[in-house]
C-alpha cells in the first residue's frame, strides 16, 4: 500500500470575484520509503497540498490518506504518525534547544532518550547550545531544531515544506545529505522546493504549477521525456544572439540559461544548421553544443505546453 | 575620495560593527555606471549590512562609500533620491491597486502629475497590465508582482537600483523575463546592484563579488572567477568559497 495517497485534490480560497484556485485536482502517489520532492514555484499550491495532507486544512475536493488513514476522517490517527516542518520556523522562540525538544517528545508521550538514535547525526550539531533560546539562533540550526522536533516522535511519513528556501547554496547541500541519511532509516519524505536543481537529489519528483501537476516522474524520466534536440549556445554579444537564436525558422523555444542560451529546436534540424544560422549572421566561431535537457528546461517546456509542445506526457 | 564620472558606487575599507561582531569587514569595491554587478555571499555573510550602508539606512562604523556620488555618512538623502530599491520579501502595497502603488511611490519620489500619468500610461502596457491596473496587488501573481515591483522601483527614473533577491520562489519562465528587463534598465543607463541563490544568474552579472564572513573574498567577471578558482561553474565558484567561512548563517 502506498504511503501517501492523492486523488483528485482540489482547494480554493477566497469568495465570489476574488477566488484563487490553489489546487485544481492533484492526483499522485508516493511509495514507502520513497523520498518524494514537490517542485514548482512560490504560488504552485506546494503548501495548500502539505496542509492537506497533514490534517490541518479540508480540501473543498478529492480525497486522500497517509499511511492508510484518511485525511478528513482519521486526522488524530495521522497526527500521530506524520511530522511536519512548516515553511515558516514555528518553533518557541522563548524556550531553549533543548526545552522545545523536550516539549515535542512529551506531547506525543515519548522522551528525547527514546528515540535519539533517529535524530543523533542532526541533533548532536546543535547540542553544545541546548540552553541557547531558539529566537537566538542562526538559521542552519534553527532549520536543524526545528528538524529534530518534527522527528522525535519517530514519524513514518515526513512533511517537509521549502526547508531550503532563501537558504544559501552550501546549506542547502548539507540539508540534502541530512535527508538521505534519514531515508536510509526508512522514513517516507515528502518534500517541496522552488529550487529545479534539487529535484534530481529525489528518488521521485511531481512538477506542480498554478494547482496543477505536469508531471511525476524519476527525474531521469522527467529529463527522458524531454523528446526534441537541445543546444546550448555561446556568442559575443549574448543579448543580440538570444533575439538571432529566436528568429531562427527551426527554434521552438530559446532563452538563457546561465553562461549559455539554450535553444529548443524543431525535429529535423540540428546543431549543424544552427551553427551555419549563426555564421551567416556574422558570428566569428559561435560555440554550439547539443546537449541533455535539466529538470528546469523540462519544467519551462512544461509550462508553454499549451503554446508549442516539446514534450510528450506520459501518463 | 577620488569619485570619477563612470563610477555608480565606490566603496572604501567599508566597515559596521556591532558590539564585538564585524558584520562587514573593510570591504572595497567600485561598481561602474550601467553596469550590473552581482552581490553573493551565503547567509549571514553580511550582504545586507553593506547593502543597508549603501542604501543610506546604516552609518558605517568605519571607512568610506560613495553611492551616485554621494557620502554615506553625510548625504544619506541624496542617496535615498538617486536609487530605487527592491526586495523579494518587501516591496508593493497588497491591498493598493496596481495604479495606486505606482502613483504612491512616484508621488514619494515627487515626481510631477504630468510625468506620473504619462510614464503610467507607458508602464501598463509594456506590463500588459492596463487591464488589471485597478486591481488589487493581492490578486496577482507572484511573478507578475515581482515585475511590477521592479518596474516601480526605477519608476523616478533613479541611477542606481539594489535588487535583494529579487527572483526567489519565481518560476524559470518568470524569472528569466525578469532577467531581461534588468538588462533592459541597465541599457537604459541604470546601475543594478542585485543579489541571488541561483547560481546561474551570476553568470548573467558583468562582475560578481562574493562575500565571506564580512570579506570580499572574490570579484570579478564569472568568466574570469571560473578560470581562477578552476571551476566550471558558478555554483562550485561559490561553493569552493562560501565553504570556507567560519560564521554561521542568519
Amino acid at each position: 500500500m502506498p504511503s501517501v495517497i492523492a486523488n483528485n485534490l482540489a482547494k480554493q480560497y477566497g469568495k465570489k470575484k476574488d477566488i484563487v484556485q490553489a489546487l485544481k485536482g492533484v492526483s499522485f502517489e508516493v511509495e514507502k520509503g520513497e523520498l518524494f520532492g514537490i517542485i514548482g514555484p512560490d504560488g504552485a499550491g506546494k503548501t495548500s497540498l502539505f496542509r492537506i495532507l497533514t490534517t490541518l486544512l479540508i480540501p473543498d475536493g478529492g480525497s486522500a490518506s497517509v499511511d492508510g488513514f484518511d485525511v478528513v476522517k482519521d486526522f488524530k490517527a495521522i497526527r500521530q504518525r506524520v511530522g511536519y516542518m512548516p515553511g515558516r520556523f514555528s518553533l518557541y522562540q522563548d524556550l531553549t534547544i533543548e526545552e522545545n525538544l523536550e516539549f515535542f517528545a512529551t506531547i506525543f508521550n515519548t522522551t528525547i532518550e527514546a528515540n535519539y538514535d533517529l535524530i543523533k547525526d542532526i541533533y548532536s550539531q546543535i547540542e553544545p547550545f541546548k540552553d541557547r533560546r531558539a529566537g537566538k539562533l542562526s538559521g542552519g540550526m534553527k532549520q536543524k531544531l526545528a528538524l529534530s522536533c518534527a522527528l522525535i516522535h519517530k514519524p513514518s511519513v515526513l512533511f517537509l515544506d521549502e526547508p531550503t528556501t532563501g537558504v544559501d547554496a552550501v546549506s542547502r547541500k548539507e540539508f540534502w545529505e541530512m535527508l538521505r541519511s534519514l531515508k536510509q532509516q526508512g522514513i517516507t519524505i515528502l518534500v517541496s522546493t522552488p529550487y529545479m536543481d534539487e529535484a534530481s537529489l529525489c528518488d521521485r519528483v511531481a512538477l506542480i504549477q498554478g494547482g496543477e501537476i505536469l508531471s511525476v516522474n524519476t527525474p531521469g524520466g522527467v529529463i527522458a521525456s524531454f523528446q526534441h534536440p537541445l543546444l546550448a549556445v555561446k556568442g559575443d554579444n549574448m543579448l543580440r544572439l538570444l533575439t538571432d537564436l529566436k528568429n531562427f525558422e527551426g527554434t521552438i523555444d530559446a532563452y538563457p540559461f546561465g553562461e549559455y542560451h539554450h535553444v529548443v529546436l524543431k525535429d529535423g534540424y540540428s546543431e549543424a544548421s544552427v551553427t551555419n544560422y549563426l555564421q551567416q549572421h556574422n558570428y566569428h566561431q559561435p560555440h554550439v553544443q547539443t546537449i541533455r535537457a535539466d529538470i528546469e528546461d523540462c519544467f519551462i517546456a512544461l509550462m508553454k505546453t499549451e503554446v508549442d509542445s516539446p514534450f510528450t506526457i506520459h501518463q | 575620495m577620488n569619485t570619477n564620472n563612470n563610477t555608480a558606487i565606490e566603496a572604501h575599507e567599508l566597515t559596521k560593527r556591532f558590539g564585538h561582531f564585524t558584520a562587514v569587514d573593510a570591504i572595497s569595491f567600485e561598481v561602474k555606471k550601467g553596469e550590473i554587478f552581482g552581490f553573493l555571499g551565503a547567509n549571514g555573510a553580511g550582504k545586507t549590512t553593506a547593502m543597508r550602508m549603501l542604501c543610506g539606512l546604516s552609518i558605517p562604523t568605519s571607512g568610506k562609500a560613495t553611492v551616485a556620488g554621494f557620502d554615506v555618512y553625510k548625504q544619506t538623502e541624496h542617496i535615498k533620491k538617486s536609487i530605487g530599491y527592491m526586495s523579494q520579501k518587501f516591496s508593493l502595497y497588497e491591498d493598493l491597486t496596481v495604479k495606486e502603488n505606482i502613483r504612491f511611490y512616484a508621488g514619494i519620489y515627487g515626481k510631477s502629475d504630468a510625468f506620473i500619468k504619462q510614464k503610467t500610461a507607458f508602464l501598463l502596457k509594456e506590463l500588459h497590465l492596463e487591464e488589471e491596473a485597478n486591481k488589487l496587488v493581492k490578486s496577482l501573481p507572484l511573478g507578475w508582482k515581482q515585475k511590477l515591483a521592479f518596474s516601480v522601483a526605477i519608476f523616478h527614473e533613479p541611477e542606481i537600483v539594489f535588487l535583494d533577491e529579487p527572483t526567489g520562489g519565481v518560476d524559470p519562465v518568470t524569472r528569466r523575463e525578469f532577467w531581461n528587463m534588468i538588462y533592459q534598465a541597465a541599457e537604459s543607463g541604470i546601475t543594478v546592484f542585485v543579489t541571488t541563490h541561483y547560481m546561474d544568474e551570476a553568470e548573467y552579472c558583468n562582475r560578481v563579488s562574493i562575500m565571506v564572513d564580512g570579506r570580499i573574498d572574490a570579484l570579478d567577471t564569472p568568466a574570469q572567477l571560473k578560470k581562477t578558482f578552476e571551476a566550471k561553474s558558478m555554483d562550485e565558484v561559490f561553493l569552493k568559497l562560501a565553504r570556507k567561512a567560519k560564521r554561521s548563517g542568519d
